[in-house]
């Protein structure tokens, strides 16, 4: 096991106590309880942890923090293998496993590295260019894409479905706070100080931002107890609300803020019932960013060397994880920042070679480092690095000002081009940037919705400002939202007035040679490419991220982005505010899918709907079959039965005798109030003002386009109260259609709808002998004289006060829909059961329920597939011209009658045995090659007990009139099936209706 | 400017990538032209190749307001297909997808076309009938379709949930093997650059104010760089359609805008090899080449110009996506963005004539814009050239509502946000 040979024997917020073991390809290390996966493998040595995109370049850790683009690992394995997981964010945990990714069998003998010599080959947007071959066709690409493929991507994923779960939380507050460093704490204090409620949102295990890694003192104490002190009293508060480990990855409208907390993933997997990840849809009064700011790297030659990175970062490995990252540093900086660096490594017992400093002045910090001996090399550059995959070995420094040129040995650089605002959210909110030209960097500009950016986020680097920002903006927002202002009190801090930072956005070429100059080092975007791109035109920021591929690896371009554009602009010769910004899209950093989507995936994905008598079909040994959300039985097969059986007998069951089925799953409406009759009168295509109480009728709508929508039975239960059926794909939108056409259209009706779809349980009982059944059931008198077709009438049902009976039938046969208060369903349906067994009645699925409709000619959602209209359908007939009804205007138009439209028919096979199949075309030759001309559709299909032939249902070109018995062809080229087929009337038994009149 | 080539590519890489030229001029714009696109977009700038291509007119612009390629051409999900049912659609997309097949050798430029294909997957026995009907309908008009088995769906599609836990089970699929995706900025790119090097004059920046319209006939257009003459002036600028057109005196157009989301994972190693479309929710993916999950969602469900989303539809999607797909739990989403569709009345474009003499109509994309680029661009060109359309896009035209020639492959009616 390799030892810690970079820990420091003490300091830092880790505790030795408690040793930690991981894994890292395939050795074992250890680390200590606060490590980042970072942190302890650069304990550990390793300077090797990844592979770039494209060149396959070695990569090292090149930041602490959520902006790094270089050391993604696999985390976990097996089902739980997280790809492009980024080092610098995984706490440590017991048992770790991590690999590196994007590389061969071996991280160090990646055979992909061979890219990088061919790199000048290889430059932004080459593909664009080649790869298409002489022969005007896709092959040559695709055969080339599948290596692309295979080489392109980072980390790879299981393909395993994922093992955790995850959940979502809304809440809401007046003032949300977005980062727990000081300017954060400030805001949330006074915020919180006269009881407005508060969110603090903090992406660490625990608040602090740059006080847990800084060596300020502020009130005189150590920065770190302040913090504790801090979010103690907040968290003693019970309006304020803390979230750890929590990142605010997207600002949306109405000041919605979208969060991801990760609850579990600092343990080895979820404890508990735990969720991996938790969203919080967090909505707030005002929002007070205070999301820091991102270190800018250096951009020189090989400046994507293991070893070289942030002076900010190693500042914090020093001082947070008691981890120095190498042995001999150079610092090379445009601002005093990493001076912080040079005195934290020298105090650290690292060898500081020196410190390169793009700046002609005397930086503030220049005594101190003096004081230390560490040398300051003023008005110079690192123009190249040299190195290998275990690292940076040396680097080449220039003067500014021309002349002398030094190579500095060093196994470590630190680097610093100053600190740009990480601006994500206040962008993502709809504030427009600004660019500050006295402080060289983008600033929040105007806002767009309530919030206020303090402190780092706002371009304020000083820890004074910080807190000063930060206590009045809390108390600003406060008092925005109704709550008196309390700002707090600035504590006092230790803290250095800081000299001017001036950037240098791209150092010169060394003397011999052009080494790539790394601005992305995630999809190895280098200066020459964005010098390409300039020079082919692809000059706005935008063509610039989309040819190069700046800024679009999963760091989003945190520290590639405003280098990129001042290098562009450079090169285009204007400012940097002239060259822009691309959009900040969010989430600021990858949140993972499983917790975007929550709970509500799997079984809990549009749950179930059952109807009231589910338990009762189950008994009786039903298949299920989906009906958009809802199960229904499809048929009760009995031993050995294949499905058609089954329909088969269920048809000729009911037919013969009698059967039952669970049709609760129609849309039900109950429309009350005086004008209810005339209400249907302007919905329905049909009349309903005189339609007598105790009459149900069919009725059909139509959309406003004038194609057939829904159609159904309403009936009349007093004078203005009806109960209206809808289909059961239609439900939902029938309901909020007419709630429209009420509120909207027509709010001087006085009609009031209600679904009641899950209040009234409905089963129909069809066949000859359904009366006896029925009145065996019923305390009303179902004779024919008594209770004709299409009658409508309340019911005391197996003794069930309250029931309603319809004489409506599907099927074509004398049928009885009885309507049952959903709690008494089942029961009723037993005893419905129970009554028919003398007649040896079925309870039939929708297979059987299809069936019939079909030999009936009926139609349903396979015909009402949008484009029909009502003429088309055969119930032309209905459509009143006498009065005016939705759809009514736009149903005349030339396009949508006449004789070559579609119309409805039935089929029968020529052979009059071979099954017809839904979903075929019909044409006219059986031979033809393609383009064939297609006449029509099958719809449905069945099977015509009576008659013991199949049959089906379609539409085709001038219907009946100019089709009747002549033969077709359905054709079904998909599984080469052509099959010559009669056409005939849609209705195949009782054409005359006696029986249902019976 | 030289043809882009292995070679030429080689060449760069021993003389540093130097020698490449601007991709297409910036020119400054001319008083007078034959014919003025508006909008430097996929359409906007295909019409412009095909018709200095096609139709031997040489004095054409492109007026784009900001820069090429910046709406819909860059922020769809790529997807390339001709799997249509309804005969004026099938015959339209399927011309496009022949041209697709041969659209990099034609413009020079690599669009990245893989015919990977796309797979419907179907949830029940009646939507595998809906899929039947237009399988057949394909074949029947020479386009291929394959109707999957529930096996043959998890041989190219094994990370789809195929336990007893799937809510909504997988019962098969429509595939068309001939579909896949392109890179959609090379596709602006590759005609932009085409159509350059054919004498179009592409003016960014350069944001059209008004039309001078006498008599009834377009005389040319007011922008933001000065009046410019022409007789013939085409707009392409769906997402923006109607704003446009009010400009004209077209105030009622049968389209609404509405802001549809995209969003694309962590690039990743091969995860997918087709592009899936779940039959039970709103969601689809396929991957690019870089390696990210690229899926779509659905309208947020109001009017907007905003080409930003809100969160409820991207978690709305990645249920979906969960649901069908419980391997993606574990990768991350990278981005999420919106663009503005022309949403109109039937589900189905515009490519038409107007009621003004010499202005031309191209919009009302729905979600579909990406795929008819060349069709769309083929067909314009025609009917800007010619004053009326091409017998392929005669369907399309600005009346047919009027009419009640409704093209609905959807079949949901007059409501845009629907299709």
């Amino acid at each position: 096991m390799a030892t810690q040979s970079n820990r420091l024997p003490g300091g830092g917020e880790i505790d030795r106590g408690k040793p930690l073991t991981f894994r890292f390809d395939d050795k074992t290390y250890t680390g200590f309880q606060g490590d980042t996966l970072a942190s302890a493998l650069l304990a550990n040595n390793v300077k090797l942890v990844g592979r770039s995109f494209k060149y396959h370049r070695p990569r090292g850790v090149f930041s602490a923090g959520p902006e790094e683009p270089n050391a993604l690992v696999h985390l976990r394995s097996g089902d739980r293998q997280e790809p492009n997981t980024r080092a610098t964010m995984i706490e440590l945990y017991d048992g770790l496993i991590a690999e590196s990714q994007n590389r061969g069998k071996s991280l160090r003998n990646d055979p992909q590295r061979i890219n990088n010599l061919f790199k000048a080959f290889l430059p932004a947007g080459f593909y664009y260019k080649t790869f298409m071959g002489p022969f005007r066709n896709t092959r040559l690409w695709m055969f080339i894409e599948g290596f692309i493929r295979k080489s392109a991507g980072m980390g790879a994923a299981s393909g395993l479905p994922d093992p955790d779960h995850y959940d979502q939380m809304s809440r809401h507050c007046e003032i949300l706070v977005i980062g727990g460093g000081p300017a954060g704490l400030m805001a949330a204090k006074s915020a919180a100080a006269n009881g407005a409620r508060v969110i603090l949102v903090d992406d660490r295990a625990d608040p602090g931002g740059q006080l847990r890694y800084e060596q300020y003192e502020i009130d005189g104490k150590k920065g770190l107890d302040w913090i504790n002190e801090t979010v103690a009293g907040l968290e003693a508060m019970d309006n304020v609300f803390i979230l750890r480990r929590t990142t605010a990855f997207g600002y949306y409208d109405h000041n919605f803020i979208g969060c991801v907390e990760r609850v579990c993933d600092h343990l080895p997997e979820p404890e508990g019932n735990k969720p991996r990840q938790r969203v919080w849809n967090l909505q707030a009064g005002h929002v007070v960013l205070a999301t820091g700011s991102h270190e800018q790297p250096m951009v020189f030659g090989n400046n994507d060397l293991p070893g070289i990175m942030l002076a900010g970062a190693v500042r914090t490995y020093v001082n947070q994880y008691g981890v120095v990252p190498g042995k001999r540093a150079v610092v090379f900086t445009s601002c005093d920042d990493a001076y912080r660096t040079a005195i934290a490594l020298h105090d650290a017992g690292t060898t500081v070679v020196a410190l390169v400093d793009t700046r002609k002045l005397d930086s503030s910090y220049a005594q101190q480092l003096l004081d230390r001996k560490i040398r300051i090399i003023n008005d110079s550059a690192i123009v190249s690095a040299q190195g290998n995959a275990d690292g940076v070995t040396s680097v080449e420094v220039h003067s500014l000002s021309g002349g002398g040129a030094q190579r500095l040995d060093c196994d470590l650089v630190a680097m610093s081009n100053g600190w740009a605002p990480a601006l994500h959210l206040f962008s993502q909110s709809g504030g427009k940037t600004a660019w500050d030209a006295d402080r060289n960097i983008f600033v929040p500009g105007d806002s767009k919705q309530a919030e206020c950016s303090v402190g780092a986020a706002n371009g304020n680097f000083s820890l004074k400002t910080c807190l000063e920002e930060g206590s009045a903006a809390g108390a600003m927002a406060a008092s925005s939202t109704g709550f008196n202002t309390a700002v707090q009190a600035v504590p006092a801090v230790s803290e250095i007035h800081e000299s001017a930072y001036e950037p240098l956005w791209e150092c010169p070429d060394p003397a011999k040679g052009h080494p790539k100059k790394f601005v992305d080092h995630q999809d190895d975007v280098a200066v020459s490419d964005i010098q390409l791109a300039y020079r082919e035109g692809y000059i706005s920021v935008e063509h610039l991220k989309r040819y190069t591929t700046l800024g679009m690896g999963t760091d989003q371009g945190k520290t590639s982005n405003v280098p990129g554009l001042a290098i562009m602009a450079e090169a285009r010769g204007c400012s940097i505010p002239e060259a822009g910004h691309t959009t900040f899209r969010p989430p600021y950093t990858p949140v993972s899918m499983g917790a975007l989507g929550g709970a509500e995936t799997g079984e809990h994905y549009m749950p179930i709907r059952r109807t009231a008598i589910d338990s009762w079909h189950e008994e009786q040994g039903c298949k299920w079959i989906d009906a958009g959300i809802w199960r229904r039985p499809r048929y009760y097969p009995q031993s050995g039965e294949t499905i058609r059986d089954a329909f088969i007998r269920e048809t000729g069951m009911t037919r013969g005798s009698v059967g039952m089925c669970d049709v609760t799953t129609l849309g039900k409406i109950d429309l009350q109030g005086p004008d209810t009759a005339e209400f249907l009168e302007r919905i329905y295509i049909n009349h309903w003002m005189k339609l007598p109480v105790g009459k149900a009728r069919y009725g059909m709508m139509l959309r406003e386009d004038g194609i057939a929508y829904d159609d159904g039975v309403t009936s009349r239960m007093s004078e203005n109260h009806f109960v209206m059926t809808t289909t059961t794909a239609n439900a939902v939108k029938v309901m909020a259609n007419l709630e429209f056409y009420l509120q909207v259209i027509w709010p001087e009706l006085r009609v009031q709808v209600t679904s009641v779809t899950e209040q009234w349980s409905a089963i129909a009982v069809a066949g000859p002998n359904s009366r006896k059944v029925i009145q065996k059931i019923v305390d009303i008198d179902v004779s024919n004289e008594a209770f004709p077709f299409m009658g409508a009438s309340g019911c005391v049902a197996a003794g069930i006060p309250g029931c309603r009976l319809f004489r409506i039938s599907f099927s074509g046969e004398l049928a009885f829909e009885i309507n049952v208060p959903c709690d008494y369903a089942r029961y009723v349906c037993e005893k419905i059961y129970e009554a028919g067994r003398e007649f040896d009645i079925v309870p039939y699925g929708t297979e059987t329920l299809g069936n019939m409709r079909i030999e009936k000619g009926h139609v349903a959602g396979p015909e009402l597939d949008g484009r029909t209209t009502a003429d088309d359908l055969g119930l032309g007939m209905m459509m009143s011209k006498k009065k005016e009804f939705v759809g009514k205007r736009l149903a005349y138009r030339d396009s949508m009658t006449g004789e070559n439209r579609k119309k409805f028919v039935g089929f029968v096979p020529a052979d009059g045995k071979t099954p017809l199949k839904a979903g075929a075309q019909i044409v006219v030759n059986e031979n033809a090659a393609p383009p064939v001309e297609m006449i029509g559709h099958v719809t449905s299909t069945g099977y015509c007990v009576e008659h013991d032939h199949p049959i089906g249902l379609g539409l085709i070109r001038g219907g009946l009139d100019a089709w009747k018995d002549r033969v077709v062809y359905m054709s079904y080229p998909l599984r080469n099936i052509i099959v010559p087929m009669k056409v005939v009337s849609p209705v195949f038994v009782d054409p005359e209706g006696e029986r249902l009149h019976g | 400017m030289s043809r882009y080539s292995a070679l030429e590519v080689l060449k760069g890489g021993l003389t540093g990538q130097k020698h490449w030229q601007r991709a297409w001029r910036d020119p400054e714009p001319k008083q007078e032209y034959d014919a003025i696109i508006i909008g430097g977009g996929g359409h906007g700038l295909a019409t412009a190749y095909y018709l200095a291509k096609l139709h031997g007119m040489s004095r054409i612009a492109v007026c784009e307001k900001g820069y090429l390629g910046g709406g819909n051409v860059g922020r769809n999900t790529t997807i390339v297909r001709s799997n249509y049912m309804l005969e004026d659609n099938a015959h339209f997309y399927e011309h496009g997808m022949k041209l697709w097949e041969e659209l990099s050798q034609d413009i020079n430029f690599n669009v990245m076309f893989s015919q990977r294909g796309i797979i419907n997957l179907a949830h029940s026995d009646a939507q595998m009938d809906a899929f039947a009907r237009r399988g057949n309908a394909m074949r029947l008009n020479g386009i291929d379709a394959e109707l999957l088995t529930r096996d043959q769906v998890k041989e190219h599609l094994p990370m789809l949930d195929y336990s007893g836990k799937a809510r909504f089970p997988v019962y098969g699929g429509l595939q068309q093997p001939r579909g896949g995706t392109a890179r959609h900025d090379a596709v602006a790119w590759g005609y932009a650059r085409a159509a350059d090097m054919l004498g179009v004059d592409i003016l960014q920046n350069c944001e059209v104010t008004g039309f001078d319209i006498h008599d009834g006939k377009v005389q040319g257009i007011q922008t933001t760089r000065g009046a410019i003459k022409s007789g013939k002036v085409g707009i392409a600028v769906a997402g923006n359609t109607s704003r446009v057109c009010a400009l004209a005196g077209l105030n009622r157009l049968p389209i609404e805008s509405h802001k549809l989301q995209a969003m694309v994972s962590e690039p990743l190693k091969p995860f997918i090899d087709t592009v899936c479309t779940f039959g039970a929710g709103h969601f689809y993916v396929s991957q690019s080449d870089k390696g990210g999950l690229v899926f779509g969602g659905d309208l947020d469900g109001y009017n907007s110009y905003a080409q930003r989303g809100n969160l409820p539809m991207v978690a709305h999607v990645l249920q979906c996506g969960m649901a069908l797909m419980p391997a993606i739990g574990r990768i991350r989403l990278l981005r999420h963005w919106a663009g503005v569709m022309d949403m109109s009345m039937d589900g189905s474009p515009i490519i038409s004539t107007t009621p003004v003499k010499g202005l031309y109509l191209n919009g009302g994309w729905c979600y579909g814009g990406f795929k008819a680029t060349p069709a769309s661009g083929w067909c314009f060109a025609h009917t800007v050239a010619q004053d009326r359309p091409h017998r392929l896009n005669e369907a399309f035209t600005l009346d047919r509502f009027e009419r009640g020639y409704l093209i609905d492959e959807k079949g949901v009616g007059p409501i845009p946000a629907l299709h």
